[in-house]
């Protein structure tokens, strides 16, 4: 369990969090190598059935990270987005799955170092959670 | 719509325990409406039925398939019929009615409820419905302004409001509005008051279980 590095997926807004890990990059600001960043317009474009097949597909963990509340590009986007993770991680908790491993997080393009935090705080988690039950035989 | 809920899922898991291949098979019609049954349903649905099987390490397959209605024959037989082979159990996300119309036409495949089917409802807002229509049989929303009584009064009052009613609530519960004042009050705003000095019917309380015939409709034999 020492050596385990989690796959991390996060679900990434086009104009937000996207840009903040922009920044995150040409800032030169490190981050754990762990996640992989897919790219939506909006995080209310991320449904129920997306956080599940990554969780089902081979994550450890997700989060979706979308702009900071008030500031949607969408008006609503992020909202939603955070309460579909809410809803996702009750669906986690039927199965006897931790909840911990999907979150919600918002924050602005000019947040790289924010980015840089979330992808560290969220990988730490992770290898205190360990590996996915789904996901046992991936070292 | 008929409206319901998925049951939870310890009832569900239970009741598939004994089988490896399993047909979810949703309704793209009134449970596709109320979130509950629907194709998106139906891969959550799956997707979760995976996830726990493979941290039990037991063997699953799922198959998602939706129906148009799963209340009517002509839309689940062609799909269940060239399925047949590949499940040995349907998991219906369709209403009570689905489910048995699936159990119907294929009384040697054992089905199963996903879902919990509530009332007819109406979408009040996305994410909250309301009962609506208890399918009395004899309708009495003419003389009530389209309020129905027999649904939205707790004693299903045909002849005005009891005496339980204070400041226009229920005394069944605060939230719940006095069914018989407000068919008072949208009778007043429609200037049809005089609905209420009628004579009261005579109600014609269906038998259950119901059955609508049209001979017009039905099926012509020819000999």
């Amino acid at each position: 369990m020492d050596n385990f590095e989690p796959l991390i997926a996060v679900f990434s807004c086009h104009y937000c969090s996207y840009a903040a890990a922009d920044l995150a990059g040409s800032s030169r600001i490190q981050y754990p190598p762990n996640i992989r960043i897919i790219k939506v317009p909006c995080t209310g474009r991320v449904s129920v059935n997306h956080i599940l097949m990554a969780l089902e597909d081979g994550s450890d963990g997700v989060y979706v990270a979308g702009c900071l509340k008030g500031t949607c590009h969408f008006i609503r986007g992020n909202y939603k987005a955070e309460k579909r993770v809410q809803y996702v991680k009750d669906l986690l908790s039927e199965i006897n799955i931790e909840p911990e491993r999907v979150q919600m997080y918002f924050m602005s393009a000019a947040e790289g170092t924010k980015f840089a935090n979330v992808a560290l705080e969220m990988t730490e988690a992770i290898k205190k959670i360990g590996h996915s039950p789904l996901n046992k035989s991936r070292s | 719509m008929i409206v319901g809920e998925r049951k939870p899922m310890e009832e569900l898991l239970g009741m598939i325990e004994d089988f490896e291949r399993i047909l979810v098979l949703g309704c793209k019609g009134c449970v596709t409406v109320c979130c509950a049954g629907g194709p998106k349903e139906v891969k959550t649905l799956s997707t979760l039925i995976r996830m726990d099987r493979k941290q039990k390490g037991r063997k699953v397959i799922t198959i998602e398939a939706s129906t148009e209605l799963q209340c009517e024959p002509e839309s689940i037989r062609p799909i269940l019929e060239k399925m047949a082979n590949q499940y040995d159990v349907v998991l219906s996300m369709a209403c009570g009615a689905g489910v048995q119309t699936v159990a119907k036409l294929f009384p040697d495949k054992l089905v199963l409820p996903a879902l919990n089917t509530n009332f007819t409802g109406i979408a009040e807002e996305h994410g909250v419905w309301t009962e609506a229509c208890l399918a009395c049989g004899d309708c009495v929303l003419g003389r009530t302004a389209g309020i129905c009584p027999v649904t939205l009064c707790a004693k299903g009052l045909l002849n005005g409001p009891c005496g339980g009613a204070s400041e226009g609530k229920c005394e069944v519960s605060k939230d719940q509005p006095c069914a018989w004042q407000e068919i008072y009050h949208a009778l007043k705003r429609l200037n049809r008051l005089h609905y209420l000095k009628q004579k009261p019917q005579v109600k014609n309380w269906p038998v259950h279980p119901g059955r609508v015939v049209r001979e017009d409709l039905r099926e012509v034999e020819t000999t």
